[in-house]
């Protein structure tokens, strides 16, 4: 913690290479910035939060903790399958069913003396903004670009301009096979995830017709079997990749029709591969995008180099390639480029007559808003099912409808990019 | 960034102490982005959209009474789906009735290249309902999801015609039993 002294933890001498590049300014690191002893002190007191404890989390608790963070935590939803144990290292046979973020903050824990690893076993749409405020930055390994974008639209969504401690650094790491990527992200500040979420080129799609009608390939069959025979078969039933007999059960099917169009080659693997979408992962892939952004993360955390900024590429497909960039901030990026502003109203005024407001509002006129929270539409112009049902909500007053503090999203056909307001009532 | 936190650290202290209470719900982009697409559909008089929930756009029917073509007469019902990773990931269609269409099979799945193979995020709603209604005006036989019908289609329009006609109003063609979705 704050009082630990250079050489007090781990075995002795372990710290001593780290200890070197936080003691004195190297060729690159800020003119400003003071190395020695308050700097140790930063990195060791830095809570990280680690999200994910799969191939990418396993690779990124042993660098954070091997780099000198002693505060970390870990949450991932996950339990161990036998086929993760290849390369997700923190892990054994004895622990296949078991949470992976409990397993892997004992890990490392035993391993690295001193360390302190929390993990949390649940999903991040479990936890809320006080949850991820207490941290300094936040790394992932995640595989779902749903998960990415839940995490960075909150902590854009946390961002506070007058308090600079909720601004949370994320540091993103992604591999598919033989390709990876780092990219760091000031929510706010740099381009976000959502700016950058056309990148990610959809995952290609056979047409539906072909697998119902003209097979070409084992994987043809199998997509048949997985989406059009079991409908058809066992319509009753919900499809679960992780149930042997689901998956034996579209083998078998698939076998049969690969076997009617003289196609070879279907296998149960490929099979479980396909319903699974599943991209064979490369241990050392996760290695080097693992390795990228732990040391983003001791850069940030103690000042002691620049980062990157803002995205590498890395491609090992043929030799070694990489690649950085910065990534553009979006305009109208819908979570980053239009943040939500501070609006008071009376809580008096009707929907109709704050709607009428907004087209008077210098910098909105918002002529023909339609308009939503969360969980409810407030009012939505078109399609006309939808303006009848909501047209009674006119006469009602804000303070029927929103909650103090409650974020409303405004889409005007004038605009090309929505609005967001933060209602308080005065 | 570093001196910045750590310079307003105590100010942040303070401010934090008399700080409101938990902030509310975000919309998420998914509503956002369906709520900008509804709002510049355009449906004509051929569609009708329902929505059981009003307060959840994300999920609602489409209905399609075609007034030329083939289908002429009939009244079409879809669901659509649409997830939190829209616009990232399509919406899903599918229709409700049992009918009788070269590119629909019998369980309502759709065959239409923008709802699969050619979805991009800068579609919207308004191009898929486009596509859709384009299905009834011109079924297409070389992209079967219904093979028997896609036959029909490919040797002999009259019949297939024909076909339509008689599986819309409750028929059997080929003895698979059809839903009559005249209206």
């Amino acid at each position: 913690m704050a009082t630990a002294v250079i050489g007090s933890s781990g075995y002795k001498g372990r710290w001593n290479h780290l200890y070197k590049v936080l003691s004195k300014p190297g060729p690159f690191s800020d003119e400003d910035w003071v190395p020695g002893q308050g700097t140790i002190n930063t990195l060791e007191s830095s809570k990280i939060l680690v999200i994910g404890a799969g191939g990418l989390g396993c690779e990124i608790l042993k660098n954070l903790a091997l780099s000198g963070f002693k505060d970390i935590h870990v949450i991932d939803m996950d339990t161990i399958d036998i086929s993760n144990l290849n390369r997700q290292f923190l892990f054994r046979q004895a622990d296949i069913g078991k949470p992976k973020a409990e397993v892997a903050a004992a890990f490392v824990e035993k391993r690295v003396k001193g360390v302190n690893i929390t993990p949390y076993v649940g999903k991040i749409q479990d936890k809320d903004e006080d949850y991820y405020m207490q941290f300094k930055i936040i790394i992932c390994g995640l595989d779902s670009i749903e998960a990415r974008r839940w995490i960075n639209s909150t902590l854009v969504g946390m961002v506070d301009f007058e308090n600079p401690e909720s601004l949370k650094p994320l540091i993103d790491g992604g591999t598919e096979g033989f390709k990876g990527q780092a990219r760091v992200i000031l929510p706010t500040l740099s381009s976000c995830i959502e700016c950058q979420l056309d990148m990610h080129a959809p995952r290609p799609a056979v047409p539906l017709c072909t697998i119902a009608t003209i097979p070409r390939q084992p994987q043809h069959c199998i997509e048949w079997a997985h989406q059009i025979a079991w409908q058809e078969k066992r319509k009753d039933d919900t499809f679960d990749s992780d149930d042997m007999e689901h998956i034996s059960w579209v083998y078998n099917e698939a076998l049969q029709r690969a076997q009617h169009f003289h196609i070879h080659g279907v296998t149960f693997q490929m099979t479980q591969g396909v319903v699974k979408n599943i991209i064979p992962a490369i241990a050392s892939t996760n290695a080097v995008i693992a390795a990228s952004t732990t040391s983003e993360v001791l850069k940030i955390a103690t000042s002691c180099n620049p980062y990157l900024d803002n995205y590498m590429m890395y491609a090992g497909e043929e030799g070694v390639y990489t690649y950085t960039f910065e990534a553009e901030k979006k305009e109208d990026c819908p979570v980053c480029g239009n943040l939500a502003r501070k609006m008071d109203v009376d809580a008096n005024m009707t929907l109709g007559e704050f709607i009428e407001s907004l087209g008077e509002k210098a910098e909105a006129q918002l002529k023909k808003p339609s308009l939503r929270t969360e969980e409810r539409t407030l009012y939505q112009r078109f399609p006309p099912q939808l303006e009848e049902h909501t047209r009674p909500n006119l006469r009602l007053k804000l303070g029927e409808l929103v909650e103090n503090g409650q974020e409303i999203a405004v889409s005007d056909p004038a605009y090309t990019i929505d609005f967001r307001y933060r209602l308080h009532f005065k | 960034m570093l001196k910045i936190w750590s310079m307003k650290q105590q100010q942040q202290q303070a401010e934090n102490a008399e700080g409101g209470g938990k902030k509310k719900k975000k919309v998420t982009a998914a509503q956002l982005r369906v709520q900008r697409d509804l709002q510049e559909l355009t449906l004509g008089n051929t569609m009708k959209m329902t929505f059981p929930n009003p307060d959840d756009i994300l999920n609602f029917t489409l209905s399609i009474e075609p007034d030329e073509g083939m289908y002429k007469g009939g009244l079409f019902n879809f669901t659509f789906a649409v997830n939190q990773n829209f616009p990232h990931d399509p919406p899903k269609v599918k229709c409700t009735q049992k009918i009788y269409h070269p590119n629909i099979d019998l369980e309502g799945n759709v065959c239409l290249n923008i709802l699969r193979e050619d979805w991009k995020p800068v579609l919207n709603l308004n191009a898929v309902i486009v596509g859709m209604q384009f299905l009834f005006l011109e079924p297409n036989a070389s992209d079967p999801l219904n093979k028997e019908a896609a036959e029909d289609l490919r040797s002999n329009r009259d019949a297939f015609k024909r076909n339509v006609r008689a599986s819309m109003a409750g028929g059997t063609v080929r003895r698979v039993a059809y839903e009559r979705v005249l209206r």
